[in-house]
């Protein structure tokens, strides 16, 4: 019964198909989704053809989502796992951008800096209160409100999770052991927001409220963020310019699964990532299939000039060139797709 | 000690009155915000624009609201055959054990969590389909539709007087046609209202829509692709962090508000018009 | 009756073959309906079941219902805490909603002059059709500032002594939840509150009034009584409501996956869990715990409302004996 409805719908689907623009749809990470929404949105004028529906749904679905095929495309800024690649050994990462995870507040304070120990403690839920004494010892002059701490963390499986704990991980071994880094953990203490979006809305709306969001999140919503002490010791407030350090010195394997977070270099900000969209090596729908790569051309070229406004890193320019080998490898039914060469 | 009793009830009568009190002040409030936060963007290109991208000015639903009415339609076209011909067995011919079994399984399964229901659709639909679509979204619309409608549409076909049928089945007319052309028609005030009942607590779902139709921010039509749908978007603009997308949350509430108030106002019209005064 | 017998079809002059092959298709259609609705509880069942399989087998049963740990992670999954977070919301709900809904219930059955009925009633209905979304909209950015800035802190002042009113007052949390879906089962327990009241005889209020009571004296000996096991269930089909609620849940709740006295605190609860992380769990055991989630809230729904029908069934049996 189900099985011939659903095949009359698909029949009068495909009968409607002709000359519609083809929709390509894709899931996973909220960390990018201001600049993806801009993107997909400027891309519609490019090619109107075609249209790529992307959901910010977190990374975490994003990689469940292609595992079980019910997407073109992921998106996600944790790279997979081993065991995640092993289920689905055809899927490239293509990373897109760099981004910064920041730690965003709301308390009366303009700025804040925080020490790796400090941001471990109030996530283990060692450290619950503003004026605790290890925050004012770092923040010489600055009044803290006597408040608790309410801590603000994700609910869905997200990578911006993955980068921050990966982070916290490196730099605390009491975290790594109690916890350790994933897309989801178990969460010593904290109240759980869906998507960045979710977190920095409820960080807004809650005072005493500390959570991670990507830059951009806590950008456009006028929210403090703080600075924090890298690796080479120095408290460095996130911008574009200190993600973008934070890649510079980066060893990038060959299936771009790298961290980036903890990174070495005096300017460079601690909590920063690449992000990728995940894609079939070879395409099964051709037409879909052709669409993707050559938006994702698009993305890694004239896409780069929207970055920077939307508080996002360009990839560097090694980068750029070696995933525009990446991309003139990737099949549509085993054949190539021909690119134009870099402007 | 009169005194005392007569103070016992008048304290317990105001109790009871302030109880009223209580229940209608959220009700007020909820309206009321809705009403004054949601009108001021209840424009025409609110409700026929589709989201904007981060950032940009303006947006609308209207891609949204075109995507539930679209999959209560589908969901309608499913439920409804089965929910009114399970209803028309249990009336007729449901006091045997399969009858019992129908209705009891209909009872239980009025009561499953939609979000469980969610899930079901994400397996036998999303899954076997390779990816999301307004019919899987319909198919968890219609798993809840169609309890309701049972039961309703057995009740109401049970308010039809025997001896109309037995008149008809005298008169040399099949049973199928006396089921269908009598019987049928004239409960057929009661299972509109039963329908348009159903119909409107479809509309209003939520969570089984998250992993069966998804979203998307393009208008649809197609029942093999994502879809979108108003409270899925009345939902993303909500947790938002942005003002805009705020104001939106609540001039898409105000819309679906409306939109599931007029379907309740028909259901009552249609209860109060086929069925007329005598037979309540 | 008259006019009904008019509008019947005049029997077509068919031959008798086809029509009894048209009964026959006419009843086999209204069987495969009615057994549709067998197969899609059977299916339910089947695709939970299955689902939940893997994580039943790798965790145990025992082990998955009363753990407490959700560590995706480690692959540690304990239902423990969204089970109580579940339970927790809904015991706040009745024990608010509850109280108003009898009240409610009483004053216009038996109290209040009776033209104050039918506005109230369409008000109360009205509050049933609500989309549970709104609730959620209406939750976050209005009963929660309200619960963080007015009713945390004087809950604290007056019983902070107990340790279900301490720690930081957030707002979020399992009071929040517990408040809005007191709202949302209000109609449901007012619903059939209101009609348990309706069936009691009238002959039973009329000999204690006789008898000289008061009205609440008379409600107090003649009505609740009769009524308890009614309510008793009306209250259980609010809790099955409740129990399955999920969008404005998720939405207030905070969604922390632990155990905390305090309903100050953050907690979760079974369909928010599973709102949230269903479609985006990575690993195959995280996704069958999710349904093995789904299933255990499959049941304990499915044992409430068993129960609150048998409790309004009998109720409503005993009048009719009764009269």
């Amino acid at each position: 019964m189900l099985k011939t409805v659903i095949a009359g719908a698909l029949m009068a689907a495909g009968l409607a198909a002709a000359g519609e623009p083809v929709l390509v749809t894709g899931a996973g990470a909220t960390f990018p989704f201001p600049l993806y929404s801009r993107w997909f949105a400027d891309y519609d004028k490019v090619r109107p053809d075609v249209r790529f529906n992307y959901q910010s749904i977190g990374s975490g679905g994003g990689i469940q989502q292609i595992t079980a095929g019910t997407v073109d495309f992921g998106a996600s800024d944790a790279p997979l796992t081993d065991e995640q690649l092993g289920r689905i050994p055809d899927v490239v990462h293509v990373p897109t951008v760099l981004g910064a995870v920041v730690l965003t507040y709301n308390a009366p304070m303009p700025s804040l800096r925080l020490t790796p120990e400090i941001v471990a403690g109030i996530y283990l839920g060692r450290i619950a209160r503003w004026d605790d004494a290890a925050i004012a010892a770092a923040n010489p002059g600055v009044a803290l409100p006597a408040e608790d701490i309410a801590v603000v963390h994700r609910s869905d499986g997200s990578g911006t999770t993955n980068i921050f704990t990966n982070y916290l991980s490196k730099v605390s071994p009491e975290w790594k052991e109690k916890v350790g880094f994933a897309t989801s953990v178990r969460w010593p203490t904290g109240l759980g927001g869906k998507g960045n979006e979710g977190v920095t809305g409820l960080v807004k709306q809650t005072p005493g409220a500390i959570g991670y969001v990507e830059l951009a999140y806590a950008k456009q919503n006028g929210l403090p963020m703080a600075a924090l002490r890298n690796h080479d010791g120095r408290f460095v407030a996130p911008t574009i310019a200190s993600t973008s350090e934070a890649a510079a010195g980066v060893e990038m394997p060959a299936d771009y699964r790298v961290s980036i977070t903890d990174a070495r270099g005096p300017g460079a900000y601690p909590i920063a990532s690449f992000t990728y969209l995940l894609v079939h090596r070879d395409a099964r729908d051709p037409v879909r299939g052709e669409a993707m790569i050559r938006f994702l051309w698009w993305a890694i070229h004239q896409g780069q000039a929207a970055a920077a406004p939307l508080d996002y890193a360009p990839l560097p320019r090694a980068v750029v060139e070696r995933v525009e080998r990446t991309l003139r490898a990737l099949t549509v039914q085993g054949r190539p797709v021909s690119l134009a060469p870099a402007r | 000690m009169r005194l005392r009793r007569r103070l016992a009830d008048l304290a317990m009568t105001g109790l009871c009155a302030l109880a009223v009190g209580v229940a209608l002040v959220p009700l007020a409030s909820l309206l009321w915000l809705v009403v004054s936060r949601g009108l001021p963007g209840l424009t025409p290109a609110f409700l026929l624009g589709r989201p904007a991208p981060v950032g940009d000015p303006g947006g609308g639903v209207g891609n949204g609201i075109v995507g539930t009415f679209l999959m209560v339609g589908l969901a309608s076209l499913l439920a409804v055959p089965i929910g009114v011909g399970a209803g028309i067995f249990l009336a007729e011919e449901g006091d045997g054990p399969l009858g019992r079994a129908i209705r009891f399984v209909a009872e239980v399964l009025a009561c499953v969590p939609s979000i469980v229901l969610g899930i079901v659709a994400y397996a036998v639909v999303v899954i076997p389909m390779g990816h999301f679509s307004a019919i899987a979204g319909a198919v968890a619309m219609a798993l809840l539709m169609v309890p309701p409608l049972a039961r309703a549409t057995e009740e109401f076909v049970r308010l039809v007087p025997g001896t109309l049928r037995e008149a008809s089945l005298a008169l040399g007319v099949p049973a199928w046609r006396t089921s269908l052309r009598v019987v049928v028609r004239t409960a057929l005030g009661g299972i509109t209202t039963a329908m348009l009942l159903a119909v409107a607590r479809a509309a209003g779902e939520t969570a089984p829509l998250l992993f069966t139709s998804l979203n998307n921010q393009y208008w649809n039509l197609r029942p093999d692709l994502p879809t979108a749908s108003l409270t899925v978007q009345i939902f993303n603009f909500a947790i938002s962090p942005y003002e805009s997308w705020h104001a939106q949350a609540w001039s898409g509430a105000l819309a679906l508000l409306l939109l599931v108030g007029v379907l309740n106002l028909l259901a009552r019209f249609a209860a109060r018009d086929r069925l007329g005064g005598g037979s309540r | 009756m008259a006019a009904s017998l008019a509008r019947l079809p005049t029997a077509a002059p068919s031959p008798r073959r086809s029509r009894r092959a048209g009964d026959r298709l006419w009843s086999v259609g209204l069987v495969a309906a009615g057994g549709a609705i067998l197969l899609v509880a059977g299916l339910v069942i089947l695709v939970l079941g299955r689902a939940a399989a893997p994580a039943f087998h790798a965790l145990g049963v025992g082990r998955f219902l009363a753990g407490q740990d959700w560590d995706p992670v480690s692959g540690a999954f304990g239902a423990l805490p969204f089970i109580y977070g579940t339970l927790v919301t809904s015991a706040v709900a009745i024990l608010v909603a509850l109280p108003v809904a009898v009240g409610l219930s009483l004053f216009l059955a038996e109290m209040g002059p009776p033209r104050l009925r039918p506005p109230v009633a369409f008000a109360i209905e009205t509050l049933a059709s609500i989309p549970s979304v709104i609730y959620g909209l209406w939750g976050l950015f209005v009963l929660v500032p309200w619960v963080r800035t007015t009713v945390e802190p004087l809950l604290g002042r007056l019983l902070g002594w107990l340790p279900l009113f301490t720690g930081p007052r957030i707002g979020l949390g399992y009071l929040s939840a517990g408040l809005i879906l007191a709202v949302m089962i209000l109609p449901t327990i007012a619903a059939v509150t209101q009609e348990v009241l309706r069936s009691i005889p009238p002959a039973l209020k009329e000999g204690a009034l006789a008898l000289g009571a008061t009205r609440w004296e008379m409600i107090r000996i003649a009505v609740l009584p009769t009524a308890r096991a009614g309510i008793l269930g009306a209250t259980l089909l609010g809790l099955g409501r409740a129990l399955g609620e999920t969008m404005a849940v998720t939405m207030v709740i905070g969604n922390a996956p632990e155990i905390h006295a305090s309903l100050f605190a953050a907690g979760y609860s079974l369909p928010a869990v599973i709102a949230n992380e269903f479609a985006e769990a990575t690993s195959p055991l995280h996704l069958s715990a999710l349904a093995a989630l789904a299933l255990v809230l499959l049941g304990v729904t499915l044992v409430l409302n068993s129960a609150a029908r048998v409790l309004v069934l009998l109720t409503s049996r005993r009048l009719g004996e009764a009269s």
